[in-house]
């Protein structure tokens, strides 16, 4: 069988190639982003596309599989918040093709505005979650999942997290299934939610999850590697492999069915161990579930809940390993080296004038949030995608009409299409007067240059309808739109001091290419 | 288990470097694994790849205190990555300040001694000079290869293999030149 090292995120699209996936969806997000890009590049057949936003990408993805596809979704943690309405309504409607959905958490927030553990989703949704430990499995899971999809009638998760994602390793390459249409067979008591169609969906999901425990109990996912019965940890994911390596005599209950959980096995485990661990990173999601059955492992006592695991913490907490200091301690200050905005950047130029003017930012989420930092320290809110409009109003809803004549919101392109076009119909809707900047260098520039409805090309690289964000802009009814290259500073601090006097929303499009653009 | 980390500032390429001596491993018949970094801490901010090598590996990241090298290519990211060198480790580092965002701003100060530092508390140190073989490769881009060069003095595989991984890792416009830097960085003087 032919063998090649691949990222994570490249076995996963792979794994869709396998399973004889036709429709992909996701919206760029660090760790999830190279499993669309992939799949563009290497499997032509697959048609893959950037949406505007998650939700988007999770009903297109739903539309294929009700059509009868095979198709996939894939997003990083917090996108699966966009896309949570979609998902908990499509688990009721279940699938035709198989339909997966690849989520990538962030533990330790690498490249995200928070840490949030996403199993909770599976058990809240009522959805199967499954989670591989090495780039390998990462291929192996998601081909099953589309098995697993279609045999149960349930929207699959695979979860990733970022060492999962971006890690490499050697990835078997196998033949890849004929990609086939199932019959598309019009059946609306299972794909109209209406209140009457839902009930018995609900009893019905309820009853696949039963099947599905079943399921998780006797598969290969949840493995049990008995060694010596002294010690018996439970693990998932990447933590599995550090768990291996500082703890190599130890039994292990290894969890690749993160939801639902397989009580028979962790019975059998539990019941057949000295010392009891559950080692996992973020929430004590499993460890919970195991106390529930009524046993009491030793967990985020000495496993953090913050940040993500590394093989020396993990030996610290178990072993009691003390760090060894081989090399002396360097008494001086080793300065930081935080991420910064690049040189020429063309954000760079509006927050110069912004710290200049010394306004409140209401700022989004892209590489401008970096300016948040010194040297210009002119951000001072940010929460998610989009945020920066509706919390711009907010703040001229609480503070009067004065906050909005010395305040800006920020929002790059591609965030404005993802989730700040709603917003924007507010802040004119409800007679906001404030300053709306889009920073628009023509690319969805912090994960790596990806396109987006406003650039005219599409994820294969064709050309498309641009959007016109100057006319979006004015059809919601700002009146006053203004495009301008911020690198003419004289002229763009000029236009930012007149739109904030004005005493009606005014939208500046700040257009200059992103500086590492090709 | 050969355990390499290769450290820098985002853009510097550690990634490639690190994505070569997988494959030289793979096609000598290792297991071998890694771990890097995406996304925003690439913007200029300190990254490193972690590289593992042997006959069947489980961890992608290295324990702190059990890495055989750490190939740093700029001074102060070798200081942020010294815990991880096992006690008979070997750290290579490149002679090379690059300024982050606070000293640029002026809100910190690049510590001036770091290289004496570094060569009288690291047992195994090797301070490297890549001047001349950065001017002979024509870019200073090609610094990462350079120091993989470098590296591949301590370790087992031969020059053939090493340019069979990199045929294998680059695009084919790119081969000739990653050659040529990744030779010139093997036959820079290691005291």
């Amino acid at each position: 069988m032919q063998k090649k090292v691949m990222l994570g995120n490249e076995a996963i699209a792979r794994g869709a190639y396998e399973a004889g996936c036709i429709v992909a969806a996701a919206y760029p997000g660090t760790p999830s982003t190279e499993i669309m890009e992939t799949i563009a590049a290497e499997y032509p057949d697959i048609k893959a596309q950037w949406s505007p936003n998650e939700k988007v990408a999770l009903e297109v993805v739903a539309g294929a599989s009700v059509a009868g596809a095979r198709a996939m979704a894939a997003m990083k943690h917090v996108g699966l918040n966009v896309a949570a309405d979609p998902l908990f309504t499509f688990s009721y409607t279940g699938v035709n093709g198989g339909f997966v959905i690849i989520n990538a958490d962030d533990p330790g927030a690498w490249s995200s505005q928070n840490e949030q553990d996403n199993r909770h989703y599976a058990r809240a949704a009522k959805l199967p979650m499954i989670e591989p430990a090495s780039p390998e499995e990462a291929r192996i899971y998601t081909k099953l999942a589309f098995e697993l999809s279609e045999q149960f009638d349930r929207p699959v998760i695979v979860r990733i997290t970022t060492r999962i994602a971006h890690s490499q390793g050697i990835v078997s390459l196998e033949e890849p299934k004929k990609a086939e249409l199932k019959p598309f067979m019009r059946n609306p008591q299972k794909y109209v939610m209406i209140p009457a169609h839902a009930r018995p969906r609900h009893v019905f999901i309820e009853e696949q999850m039963l099947k599905l425990k079943e399921y998780s109990n006797t598969c290969e996912l949840n493995t049990i590697e008995w060694n010596s019965r002294k010690r018996g940890i439970i693990t998932n994911g990447v933590a599995y492999q550090y768990v291996k390596d500082v703890c190599p005599d130890a039994s292990i209950l290894k969890i690749g069915v993160a939801w639902p959980l397989p009580d028979a096995k962790i019975h059998e485990f539990c019941s057949n161990v000295e010392e009891l661990y559950v080692v996992e990173e973020l929430d004590p999601f499993i460890e919970d579930y195991v106390r529930g059955l009524g046993y009491k492992p030793v967990g985020k006592e000495i496993i953090p809940v913050c940040g993500e695991l590394t093989p020396e913490i993990i030996d610290m907490a178990i072993n009691k390993k003390k760090p060894k200091n081989e090399i002396p301690v360097y008494s001086g200050t080793i300065p930081g080296r935080p991420p910064a905005l690049c040189k020429g950047c063309p954000h760079g130029f509006v927050f110069e004038v912004l710290k200049k003017l010394d306004v409140v930012v209401n700022g989004d989420i892209g590489c401008y949030t970096l300016a948040v930092l010194p040297p210009y320290s002119a951000m001072h809110t940010q929460g998610c995608m989009g945020a920066s409009i509706g919390m711009h109003l907010g703040f001229e809803k609480a503070r009067g009409d004065e906050m909005a004549r010395n305040s800006v919101a920020v929002i790059g392109d591609s965030t404005f299409v993802h989730s700040g076009i709603t917003p924007l119909i507010d802040l004119v809707y409800n007679k906001g007067t404030g300053t709306v900047i889009i920073l628009d260098n023509r690319v969805t520039a912090m994960t790596g240059h990806q396109d987006h409805p406003a650039t005219g090309r599409t994820l294969k690289g064709e050309e498309t309808h641009e959007l016109d964000l100057e006319l979006l802009c004015k059809a919601v009814g700002v009146k006053r739109v203004r495009k301008i290259d911020p690198k003419n500073i004289e002229e763009f601090e000029k236009a930012v001091r007149e739109e904030m006097e004005a005493k009606e929303p005014s939208v500046i499009i700040s257009l200059r290419k992103c500086i590492l653009t090709k | 288990m050969k355990n390499v980390i290769f450290a820098g500032v985002g853009g510097q390429g550690v990634i490639l470097a690190s994505k070569i001596l997988m494959q030289v491993a793979m096609n000598a018949g290792y297991d071998v694994k890694e771990s890097e970094v995406h996304g925003m801490a690439q913007r200029g901010g300190s990254v490193d790849c972690h590289v593992r090598f042997d006959k069947k590996v489980y961890s992608p990241l290295i324990e702190k205190g059990t890495a055989d090298f750490v190939v740093a290519l700029e001074l102060l990211e070798a200081m942020r990555k010294l815990d991880y060198l096992s006690p008979q480790g070997m750290l290579i580092v490149n002679r090379l300040k690059v300024n982050p965002a606070p000293v640029e701003a002026g809100l910190a100060k690049y510590p001036e001694d770091i290289e004496s530092w570094l060569c009288s508390n690291v047992p195994y140190c090797h301070v490297i000079d890549t001047t001349q073989a950065l001017k002979e490769a024509g870019s200073s881009r090609a610094l990462n290869i350079v120091m993989l060069g470098v590296l591949s003095n301590f370790l087992e595989f031969d020059q053939k293999a090493w340019e069979e991984a990199i045929k294998q890792s680059v695009k084919e416009k790119f081969i000739e030149m990653n050659i040529k830097a990744f030779n010139l960085g093997k036959n820079i003087p290691v005291e």
